[in-house]
């Protein structure tokens, strides 16, 4: 029996990248619930504006790498987020202009801007695939390892190794900065203040004077933010394809709907909920529990429960048990 | 020359047929006006008409001399009119504070001064600065929504029956709070259904019987005019 070496294993397996890949589906998931709570619908361009952002991440790497302009160890995609996130925002507001703001004008119900984002996501499917293509493509450089595996061993003398990747370590700092800087502004400033208020009552903050305009066009600056970034972390630390993008809107909306749709702290926890369950259901545990068993109890079989193609299977029953049992989600609190 | 008054107003929803028609209504700074009247009378939707949430189809309305009749709401609350919704009248999500400050939304000026007046208003939300409104009593939310409409020292209050749904009790208590609010000068405008109440505490009344001007007067003559009594205040 060996703890230790169990540990390391677990940490290395599911718990460093569950957190990393939690960061990325909680991004994801407060711009839904952003979107859902103040402009009052469910966004299922979701997956596809933030693979539109990471396109322009992914681009301006080759062109910043041809160039000869790089970070150092860090990825050069970090230094490309700004004009991405620029990027994101102008498209997203072209879109409001032109599509979302004739329905919310009218006073269309939720249902119906719904429908209209499917039409979004289609379109913004095709544009990027007419622009970068739907191949897969890998755009990190500099350093791809903070702690290898066998420096660990060497470190630790145990058997098992810690790998540690830049990408989850950036992840997680990044996700963090964001999210902190993102819920100061929604409770401390003034403008946060009658976001919230907005989300509230949508009337008497018409009636207390605050500008519906500026509202929609700074939930948009926020949710392009929390787009771009979200996908070039997953793109950093995965691979950029458009298809799995798209795909990933269902663990998104599991997240955003798991913490209650339209409270921003649910859906920051509720992307951790999503990845713990999908990565330690998904784990074949037979390795460590070699480690905390006598030899006689050694598993033979791999004991997994269930088969890494199954991960989208354990988001939607996620969703279906918390629609079912806990609709308002499983987080207590204040929503946005 | 009356400070507020909507002046033969006609209006209705939409293409819908006018709701009320020629009415007229006035209120002065440091005065109480209560609007009475049967279901159905066009109580409210005079109100909205004064707010400018429906549009004249005819008549004017004036502040201080001011034609304001084609401004959208948000304009008016500029202008020192401040409204209190019958229902949904705070943000349940927001603590007391929050609730405040988005009343000062417009006030670029320092709001802790007019913060702490409201906080002398209304002891009791004081206390309760940091709790989240909707775990509040109703007649707490009631000093709440009170309060949130006083925040950009409006000229005139428009309340749209402030007491609906609470004790009699609370009630009294919330009579209290608007006759203060009176009585620093502003013009007090309310719509009641518990008329004798509502006429006790008022300077005047206006008495609406299906969109029209039926009775008005001071508080107490229409308290004691037979004819209202027999028809609205069942005694």
């Amino acid at each position: 029996m060996d703890y230790i070496n169990a540990i390391i294993l677990l940490l290395n397996f599911t718990i460093l990248p569950a957190l990393t890949y939690g960061s990325q589906l909680a991004l994801g998931a407060i711009f839904v619930t952003l979107i859902y709570g103040i402009l009052r619908f469910a966004n299922f361009a979701t997956g596809d504006m933030m693979s539109f952002g990471t396109m322009f991440a992914v681009l301006l790497t080759y062109y910043f790498q041809s160039i000869g302009l790089s970070l150092g160890f860090l990825p050069t995609a970090l230094l490309t987020i700004p004009i991405a996130i620029f990027m994101m925002i102008f498209y997203m507001l072209i879109i409001d202009k032109f599509v979302f703001s004739y329905y919310r004008i009218k006073k269309s119900p939720p249902v119906q801007l719904a429908m209209v984002s499917v039409g979004v996501m289609f379109v913004t499917q095709a544009i990027i695939r007419i622009i970068i293509g739907p191949s897969d493509r890998r755009f990190l450089d500099g350093e791809k390892f903070i702690l290898k595996a066998t420096e660990f061993k060497q470190m630790t003398g145990l058997n098992e190794g810690l790998t540690i990747k830049s990408t989850q370590i950036i992840t997680i700092v990044v996700t963090i900065v964001v999210v902190s800087i993102m819920f100061w502004f929604l409770n401390k400033t003034k403008t946060g203040t009658s976001m919230r208020a907005y989300s509230d009552n949508e009337d008497l903050a018409l009636l207390s004077g605050i500008d519906p305009k500026k509202v929609v066009l700074i939930t948009w600056i926020i949710a392009g933010i929390l787009a771009t970034i979200g996908g070039v972390l997953y793109g950093l630390d995965k691979s950029y394809r458009p298809f799995v993008y798209f795909n990933n809107m269902l663990p998104i909306f599991a997240a955003a709907i798991v913490g209650g749709i339209g409270n921003p702290y649910g859906a920051f926890l509720g992307g951790y909920v999503i990845a713990f369950a999908e990565i330690f259901l998904t784990y074949a545990y037979k390795k460590f529990f070699g480690y905390i068993l006598p030899e006689t109890l050694e598993p033979n079989s791999l004991v997994q429960l269930l088969s890494t193609d199954y991960k989208f299977a354990i988001s939607f029953s996620i969703l279906v048990i918390v629609l079912l049992f806990r609709p308002s989600g499983i987080f207590e609190g204040k929503k946005i | 020359m009356a400070f507020f008054e909507g002046n033969k107003m006609t209006a209705g929803y939409g293409d819908g047929p006018d709701i009320i028609t020629s009415c007229s209504l006035n209120v002065n700074r440091g005065e109480i006006v209560a609007i009475l009247g049967p279901n159905g009378a066009g109580k409210s939707t005079a109100m909205k008409s004064l707010l400018g949430l429906l549009k004249l189809k005819s008549g004017y309305v004036k502040i201080n001399d001011e034609d304001i009749s084609k401004l959208s709401p948000q304009d008016r609350v500029k202008k020192g009119i401040s409204f209190v919704p019958q229902t949904k009248n705070v943000f349940a999500e927001l603590t007391v504070q929050e609730n405040l400050e988005i009343g000062a939304f417009l006030r670029e000026d320092d709001i802790q001064s007019v913060i702490s007046e409201i906080y002398e208003l209304f002891p009791i939300l004081s206390e309760k600065k940091s709790q989240i409104v909707g775990e509040l009593s109703g007649g707490q939310r009631q000093q709440v929504a009170l309060g949130r409409a006083l925040m950009i020292k409006p000229s005139v209050l428009m309340l749209d029956e402030p007491t609906a749904g609470v004790s009699p009790i609370v009630m009294d208590e919330l009579f209290e709070h608007i006759i203060k609010i009176k009585k620093t000068n502003v013009a007090v405008i309310m719509v009641e259904q518990n008329a004798k109440q509502a006429l006790s505490i008022s300077d005047r009344g206006y008495v609406l019987v299906t969109g029209q001007n039926k009775f008005e007067g001071s508080g107490e003559d229409l308290l004691n005019d037979p004819e209202v009594r027999r028809s609205f205040l069942g005694v």
